[in-house]
């Protein structure tokens, strides 16, 4: 069987990470199940975890008043969700919406952030990786804001 | 086995200014404004061949012509497909064409996709809105002619779901050997289970040997733009990068200027180009 450590380990998002780091890690991870139709977190509330998505797909929901909710990015297996754990005030900024029945490794922020506090390498090697996803995303999100296929 | 003509260059045209009559055959509606015509030539008027990539010329009598790429499949000499969004006066005009209505084609006119390039390599395809119907003809071809073609990766990104142009026969492609097609919108509803992202996001997904690939590239030009730099990205060269152009085509053979993009006219240099011979020019927003 899979060891957390192992699938920390072999994870794209943690390449290259030294084996010690990958053991701090693995302190603050658990495996989570969501099934399909389930909230893995909602606008508003505390975001304590960050997810690295196993099998399933997850949708960003955004919730506009007096409508339905529009899915603004779809995320499936070998990508990240969540950074709002790394920054205060540490609330999300979306619903995270189980389109299919989805398994992941939590990773509890609290307790990331604990250690990134202690131990300053380490910081600053889950900073750069997620400086990395922050970049593309707000790029995609550029380029989302174009509307490029509207009738102009 | 089916084969296409293959034509190094552009057919000729009797007259190329002259409107050859065509009758509508079939109207598809694609999406709440986009439209498939299917024409073919009026009893005694030649038909002709076309190339993936190229265009016509199509006049609707008393109110005006376009520049519409032709989406139909290449072996079926004779029959001319047109998917036309319906964005004003003209093409409202061409999308409201009943069945046994008379409609005048010029053309084809215009350089298509790189087919001798493309033989024996991968061939990646990505679209963005109506930018997939140009290159059906090219999807047409690999999928009909599969051993001299490497594997078939189709990125198609829109707007939302209810703009995704041949449902069908994306979910047909995706079921054929040695191909990928990976879907994305850029908003998707509560009733969308697919992607949803910007085009650029489907690179993650697909399964690509930039080495022995050629891409073909047609939408919006600031899409094509961010594409152009992902493909690069994922170690395509820009020699193996060819997008399609459009302008404000009018004559389709090179005289009246309409269409000149920098030292080219996009109806007779292009539409499609080669990225590297435009790359500096799709940065000037004069242009």
């Amino acid at each position: 069987m899979e060891t957390l450590e192992r699938i920390i380990a072999d994870h794209p998002f943690f390449a290259g990470l030294e084996s010690y780091y990958t053991g701090l890690l693995t302190g603050c991870a658990s495996n989570v199940r969501f099934n399909a139709g389930a909230y893995l977190f909602k606008e508003g509330e505390p975001a304590n975890n960050f997810y690295l998505i196993r099998s399933g797909k997850v949708a960003l929901e955004i919730l506009p008043p007096h409508n339905r909710p529009i899915n603004v990015e779809t995320l499936t297996e070998g990508e990240i969700l969540g950074w709002s754990w790394l920054l205060p005030p540490y609330i999300w900024s979306f619903h995270a919406h189980a389109l299919q029945d989805t398994r992941a490794i939590a990773l509890d922020g609290k307790c990331l952030r604990t250690k990134c506090e202690q131990n300053h390498d380490l910081g600053y090697e889950v900073l750069k990786r997620f400086g990395q996803i922050m970049a593309r995303r707000l790029q995609a999100t550029r380029i989302q804001l174009l509307d490029m296929y509207a009738q102009k | 086995m089916k084969t296409m003509a293959t034509l190094e260059t552009t057919p000729a045209v009797a007259d190329p200014m002259l409107p050859q009559p065509h009758v509508v055959q079939r109207v598809d509606k694609e999406t709440p404004d986009t439209f498939s015509l299917t024409v073919d030539p009026q009893d005694g008027v030649d038909d002709v061949a076309f190339r993936p990539g190229q265009f016509s010329m199509l006049w609707v009598f008393g109110v005006g012509e376009l520049p519409i790429s032709i989406s139909g499949d290449p072996t079926q000499r004779g029959r001319l497909v047109y998917t036309v969004r319906s964005v004003g006066k003209a093409t409202n005009a061409l999308v409201s064409r009943k069945v046994g209505d008379g409609i005048g084609v010029r053309g084809p006119f215009g350089v298509g996709w790189p087919l001798e390039v493309a033989r024996g390599r991968d061939v990646i395809v990505v679209a963005g809105g109506i930018g997939l119907a140009p290159l059906r003809p090219i999807i047409y071809e690999v999928l009909q002619n599969r051993e001299q073609y490497g594997r078939l990766v189709l990125l198609y990104g829109t707007r939302s779901p209810r703009d995704v142009l041949y449902r069908k026969e994306l979910a047909v492609w995706a079921r054929q050997p040695e191909t990928q097609v990976l879907t994305s919108v850029d908003y998707g509803g509560l009733s969308w289970h697919g992607h949803v992202g910007v085009v650029t996001t489907l690179f993650k997904y697909a399964r690509l040997h930039p080495s022995r690939s050629v891409a073909m590239i047609c939408g919006p030009e600031i899409m094509m733009r961010f594409v152009t730099r992902e493909l690069e990205m994922q170690g395509l060269k820009r020699e193996d990068i060819y997008v399609s152009m459009e302008r404000n085509m009018k004559c389709g053979v090179g005289l009246c200027g309409h269409c000149q993009y920098g030292p080219y006219f996009i109806c007779k240099d292009g539409p499609v180009f080669p990225y590297e011979r435009i790359r500096t020019l799709l940065d000037k927003y004069e242009l």
